[in-house]
């Protein structure tokens, strides 16, 4: 036992404390930032893009779509792709995914959560989501379990993952949905109580991503059913999944 | 025998692989003590060719052989029945080609025809049934489990899988990229793009620079740290010891976060591209990593000397889920699961990879429980943070070279097969070009696919609570296995 608490001791405290302002490596891959000026519309970044999520005339990125890979600003002599450390990314319309020129982070993050009512008066102190991967590579998935670990935690503002959809007060789905896991999933919906709310996590989820075009995919739950939250992102970043939830439940 | 000798990540002529008749290459795969490392069927015009490949892992040879097999042939004797290394690959060239092997032990779907699928059952007085999935407790892929148990005791477990799958391997001929062999598989990111390119750069027959393959190494040597910690941590999480899987937790943070200062994501997405990386490592990034490494490795000893002094952990984890040698031998178990099991394959050593040539290979003592693959993990992610040091230590020597070669044509009827030790073990890509040079089939073999099967022999005789502890200890991959 001494040696446990040694241990703990030893690890002292890991929660990012401000999770809102959380910093992020420059690295990282997150909101594009686009610039049409030097843009030559050579169409070299839309022939590399493997999802489809770039259109150049006026350019812009698809959000839904994008895996952020970066292979457009790989290829693109002329600098006017470029990718910001921003990583919040969750919006409720999938309109709002549409990136162009000038879109700076606070305009996107500003217009991307409507504040319902109706959420935060139930939802503000807790949420509880049942997952469900239908064809997720387990990049998405794992990431969903970072977010609940001792680095993120996001347990601490009432968002966690419950084993059955009996006690969930909606579900987060991620991978394309493969026609196999199809009937599944709307069951597992049909067997979460009202008001069901539904969280899209990731490229694939959002639009088939890189499996738009594969043969076992059926897509149909989305046509039936509102979405209420999208978050893009190859895999979604724990930090952008916990702030997209908190900006869905609580006020601003 | 009549088969090509080639070697891994070669290019071959399609035309220098022998054509056998069928019932030759079926005695000859029954009678063979070489494992079989893919097996698959192609469309050749109006016929179906079946290739197979074997390894001899003592010379590091790959033998490639073939048979053309006529529309018409609906059925065959099964290789199974005789070598039960070949029973799921049979079930798979099945489902694909609807040719059926005779007496086939086992002949089930593998990732369709869920509806059909037959579950083996037992009848007695308190036997009962126990079914779980496709979706499971935990945030994890979806997959169906069906116990057959007496009382608390497990006598069988079946496993059907197929919920993932997506049609991977056709897509991968009708619109390859890196970011699709990327998300086959997205814990093993790494492994799975370095095979892609691979195959793809023997293809178009492309040399990459020294200094491309060494950040490709140290980047899957990240991935095998990273998974192995997570895993240790998601080990003692199922056994309710939550400070080691904290503790775990956070530490796998701290390599994956240095995976997202090399490449901008945390688990190496964009990092290797065909031809090459994106990304580079230079001097300064690379003290960084080594600094992280050295930090990680003195809390991973620390913590593990901490778990295993402890009563309860080890109660759980010693002669729970108990695979013997030659079960293992038997089903071809491959990888890390494979090492804990006695069996020492290991293709970063088995396929000369000239970067693992000078590496010491060390012995692993297996003892085939939980309690083994907890200390593989261990004795790995040690491992795994040598050679990521020395291969640091390597790029400096070529700081000059670049990163990223010129992309050329694939070549007209060629074969090209590239074999990569991922954490889990070795994968297996092999790719086909047609008479105008475009991909005709693309085969992946995740090594998943040997290893389902260990899972519920694992279980047998266990109670049924401990399964969540195995399937931890064996972490297999649905979506690599569904595809």
């Amino acid at each position: 036992m001494f040696d446990t608490l040694k241990m703990k001791l030893y690890q002292k405290k890991q929660y990012i404390p401000d999770i809102k302002n959380a910093p992020m490596r420059s690295q990282f891959r997150g909101l594009p930032v686009l610039d049409n000026s030097n843009c030559d519309k050579c169409g070299m970044c839309k022939g590399i893009c493997p999802t489809g999520a770039l259109n150049i005339n006026p350019l812009s990125i698809d959000l839904s779509k994008c895996t952020l890979c970066g292979a457009c600003k790989n290829i693109c002599k002329n600098n006017s792709i470029n990718f910001s450390s921003y990583y919040k990314l969750g919006v409720d319309k999938k309109e709002k995914l549409i990136v162009t020129e000038g879109l700076d982070s606070e305009t996107y993050h500003k217009r991307a959560i409507e504040v319902r009512k109706e959420i935060y008066s139930i939802f503000n102190r807790s949420i509880k989501f049942r997952q469900v991967s239908a064809g997720g590579c387990n990049g998405c998935e794992m990431e969903l379990n970072a977010a609940g670990n001792a680095n993120f935690d996001m347990g601490r503002f009432g968002i966690d993952f419950v084993a059955s959809p009996r006690h969930a007060d909606g579900i987060v789905i991620t991978g394309p949905i493969t026609k196999n896991m199809a009937y599944a999933l709307e069951d597992c919906y049909k067997s979460t109580p009202e008001p069901r709310i539904v969280v899209l996590c990731g490229a694939c989820a959002l639009s088939g991503g890189v499996f738009q075009e594969a043969n076992e995919i059926n897509r149909e739950f989305l046509d039936k059913y509102k979405v209420d939250l999208y978050i893009p992102g190859c895999p979604v970043h724990p930090l952008t999944f916990i702030n997209a939830v908190l900006d869905f439940i609580r006020k601003k | 025998m009549d088969y090509y000798i080639m070697k891994n990540n070669q290019r071959i002529n399609l035309l220098d692989i022998p054509t056998v008749d069928f019932g030759v290459l079926r005695a000859q795969l029954a009678a063979t003590n070489l494992r079989p490392v893919s097996f698959f069927g192609s469309d050749w015009g109006q016929n179906i060719k079946l290739f197979v490949v074997l390894a001899d892992d003592e010379k590091g040879d790959l033998l490639v052989s073939s048979a053309l097999v006529d529309k018409n042939v609906k059925e065959y004797e099964s290789i199974a029945k005789d070598n039960h290394q070949y029973h799921m690959f049979e079930r798979e060239f099945y489902e694909q080609f609807n040719i059926k092997p005779l007496a086939h032990p086992w002949l089930k779907p593998v990732r369709k025809n869920q509806d059909n699928y037959e579950f083996f059952e037992m009848e007695g007085e308190e036997t009962h049934q126990v079914a779980v999935g496709p979706i499971h407790a935990g945030v994890i892929e979806p997959g169906h489990f069906r116990f057959m148990c007496q009382g608390e005791k497990v006598y069988n477990l079946e496993i059907m899988l197929g919920y993932q799958h997506r049609g991977v391997e056709d897509l991968m001929v009708k619109k390859p990229s890196n970011q699709l062999a990327e998300s086959i598989c997205g814990d093993s990111v790494i492994a799975y793009n370095m095979a892609y390119s691979q195959v793809m750069e023997e293809l178009c027959g492309m040399e990459i620079t020294l200094r491309a393959k060494l950040i490709r190494r140290i980047a899957l040597e990240m991935e095998r740290v990273a998974i192995h910690i997570g895993d240790l941590g998601a080990i003692l999480g199922d056994i309710a010891y939550l400070m080691g899987k904290e503790v775990y937790g956070v530490t796998r943070t701290l390599v994956i976060n240095t995976m997202l200062e090399i490449s901008g994501s945390r688990f190496g997405r964009g990092l290797i591209t065909v031809g090459g990386v994106n990304f580079d490592i230079n001097n300064e990034l690379s003290k960084k990593i080594v600094d992280t490494l050295d930090g990680v490795k003195n809390t991973v000893e620390k913590m593990t000397k901490v778990t295993l002094k402890s009563s309860t952990v080890m109660s759980r984890l010693e002669k729970t889920g108990n695979v013997s040698k030659e079960v293992a031998e038997e089903l071809n178990l491959v990888g890390m699961i494979g090492r804990s099991c006695g069996i020492n394959l290991d293709s970063r050593f088995d396929f000369c990879d000239e970067f693992y040539k000078d590496f010491e290979r060390k012995s692993f003592k297996a003892t085939n429980d939980a309690y083994s693959r907890f200390k593989i993990r261990y004795k790995e992610i040690i491992e795994s943070i040598l050679f990521i040091k020395k291969f640091l230590k390597k790029l400096q020597d070529c700081e000059t070279e670049k990163l990223c070669v010129e992309k050329k044509d694939l070549i007209p009827n060629s074969f090209a097969l590239s074999i990569v030790e991922g954490w889990r073990g070795e994968l297996v890509h092999v790719a086909t070009t047609d008479g105008e040079g475009r991909l005709s089939r693309y085969k992946i073999k995740d090594p998943s696919f040997n290893n389902w099967y260990g899972l519920s022999m694992a279980v047998r005789n266990n109670g049924i609570s401990d399964f969540p502890l195995c399937n931890k200890g064996f972490d297999l991959s649905y979506c690599g296995f569904d595809l």
